[in-house]
């Protein structure tokens, strides 16, 4: 009986919209350990290990910030691209704001490239067809998707970090993804800073796997990149 | 989630667990008695929380944080609630929505640390009696909409170091760090809105924190703004690879328990 209580309480919660990804995450679980049985069963990886041509992000925390740095060149990328051509209609305070971010994801990849040295994942070649670089809702829409991921994959590598001045430098990290994600978001529609399509009603922004933001990030990476050795818990 | 499994698992390696907690069916009782007044996201602090409780393990430096946590969110609640109350922002305008939204979130945030602090065992702080005119530096909080968006700001940016300042300390519990994490990153998305309010109303100020820089508020809230000026990261010259504004405002800098303590001091009674 009283599992049965637990099945209804879970069951209305996501009848009440919250995905089984949130709701797994709202639980203090993860995807990532079935979403790694399920790349493990596929053809093109018999091994279990990193698929031919792809990025082995690495294990251990070391593997955690090859992850950032991977979020971080593909958010650098993007931001240069909007500088280099900015798109129709861009005002001049529109201009400065995105080149400081342009400015703080450089600063971030340079960042996260000299603290890991020899051990750096490449440079990752981005795939940036599906975005009209001319279109002022087509740029801001992919920065907002960009800024909301990285905040929410800061959030959920922290417990991953077993090195606590590693957890520091991503805290004073994810705080100004989160400033640039409200930003972002204002300017697409002003008042969207946290809305409820980011912040539950613990008042809790998202907290996403590495598993989920890889898969979230894939469209925009020529690169592939493999997390398969990465910490889960 | 299937607490029978768990405990069951748990059972293989201490065939005494149900001692511990009464019985079998007492543990069930007691989780579904914490879980039925439990948001969905604390369960697993609770769950945690149960389990230490029975094993004798308390979490008395993780309480001693989300109490901590839970005093500055009492202090942006309130902040927030009357605010909302007073008609300082004016009617009609986006920041009234706006404001609403960030007062909800802080509320949210009062309960969400009171029941994580509840589940691990712990007594939550009572709420201090605040004064956000500071003894009169900010006398006209709840009259003139600058002051009280000054003041917002203050908090908001105070509240983000403060977080990252202890998170550390979270690190033996996985799911009360990751709370406190998803906590974290909302402020800063107040604070980036609420400086966006105050450029609109003429302040020369960026979502983000440049240099040690108040945005025009002034000595009366430099405290809150020292330190943010470091462009040395794990010994890594920011400023050799972005102009020096970029170098700071890349990287938000913690404050310690004590830095945050002396800063909201005026604001409580």
């Amino acid at each position: 009986m009283e599992k049965e209580i637990v099945t209804r309480q879970a069951e209305g919660q996501q009848g009440n919209g919250m995905p089984r990804r949130k709701f797994l995450a709202a639980l203090g679980l993860s995807v990532s350990a079935a979403a790694a049985i399920t790349a493990c069963s596929k053809d093109d990886n018999p091994g279990g290990g990193p698929p031919p041509g792809s990025i082995d992000l690495g294990r251990d925390d070391t593997g955690i910030l090859n992850y950032a740095y991977a979020l971080e060149q593909l958010e650098a990328a993007f931001y240069g691209q909007v500088a280099l051509t900015p798109y129709t209609g861009i005002t001049a305070a529109e201009s400065q704001l995105l080149a400081d971010i342009r400015d703080h994801e450089v600063s971030h990849r340079e960042f996260f490239k000299k603290a890991l040295g020899n051990k750096a994942i490449p440079g990752l070649e981005v795939n940036f067809t599906t975005i009209d670089f001319t279109n002022r809702a087509s740029v801001l829409g992919v920065a907002k998707a960009f800024e909301d991921l990285g905040v929410s994959a800061y959030n959920g590598a922290g417990k991953l970090i077993t090195n606590v001045d590693y957890l520091l430098l991503a805290g004073k990290i994810v705080s100004v993804e989160a400033r640039h994600a409200a930003l972002i978001r204002d300017l697409i529609s002003n008042g969207s800073f946290a809305d409820n399509t980011v912040i539950n009603a613990n008042g809790l922004d998202v907290a996403s796997s590495p598993a989920d933001v890889l898969t979230a990030a894939k469209p925009f990476l020529k690169s592939v990149l493999w997390g398969g050795n990465l910490p889960t818990s | 989630m299937n607490i029978q499994n768990i405990l069951t698992e748990i059972e293989k390696t201490d065939p005494e667990v149900y001692e511990r907690m009464d019985s079998r069916r007492g543990a069930m009782q007691s989780f579904l008695r914490i879980g039925g007044k439990l948001a969905l996201a604390a369960i697993p602090i609770a769950l945690g929380g149960m389990f230490k409780k029975a094993y004798g393990q308390s979490a008395p430096n993780i309480v001693a944080v989300l109490n901590y946590a839970l005093t500055l969110e009492y202090l942006e609640a309130e902040f927030y609630t009357m605010g909302a109350a007073s008609g300082v922002v004016p009617a009609g305008t986006p920041g009234v929505g706006a404001i609403n939204t960030i007062r909800d979130h802080e509320n949210a945030h009062v309960s969400f640390l009171k029941t994580a602090i509840a589940s691990l065992g712990g007594q939550a702080v009572a709420k201090p009696t605040f004064d956000f005119t500071a003894g009169g530096a900010f006398g006209n909080v709840f009259t003139n909409y600058d002051t009280f968006l000054a003041v917002a700001q203050t908090f908001e940016d105070t509240g983000v170091r403060a977080y990252k300042g202890r998170a550390g300390e979270l690190m033996g519990n996985n799911d009360v760090l990751t709370a406190a994490l998803q906590i974290h990153s909302v402020e800063a998305r107040h604070a980036s809105h609420i400086r966006q309010m105050r450029k609109a109303r003429g302040a020369n100020v960026k979502p983000w924190i440049t240099g040690k820089d108040t945005g025009g508020i002034g000595a009366a809230v430099q405290a809150s703004y020292n330190g943010e000026e470091l462009t040395t990261q794990a010994g890594i010259d920011i400023a050799a690879i972005v102009n020096a504004n970029a170098a700071s405002e890349s990287f938000d800098e913690p404050l310690t328990a004590a830095q945050v303590l002396a800063i909201v001091d005026p604001f409580i009674v």
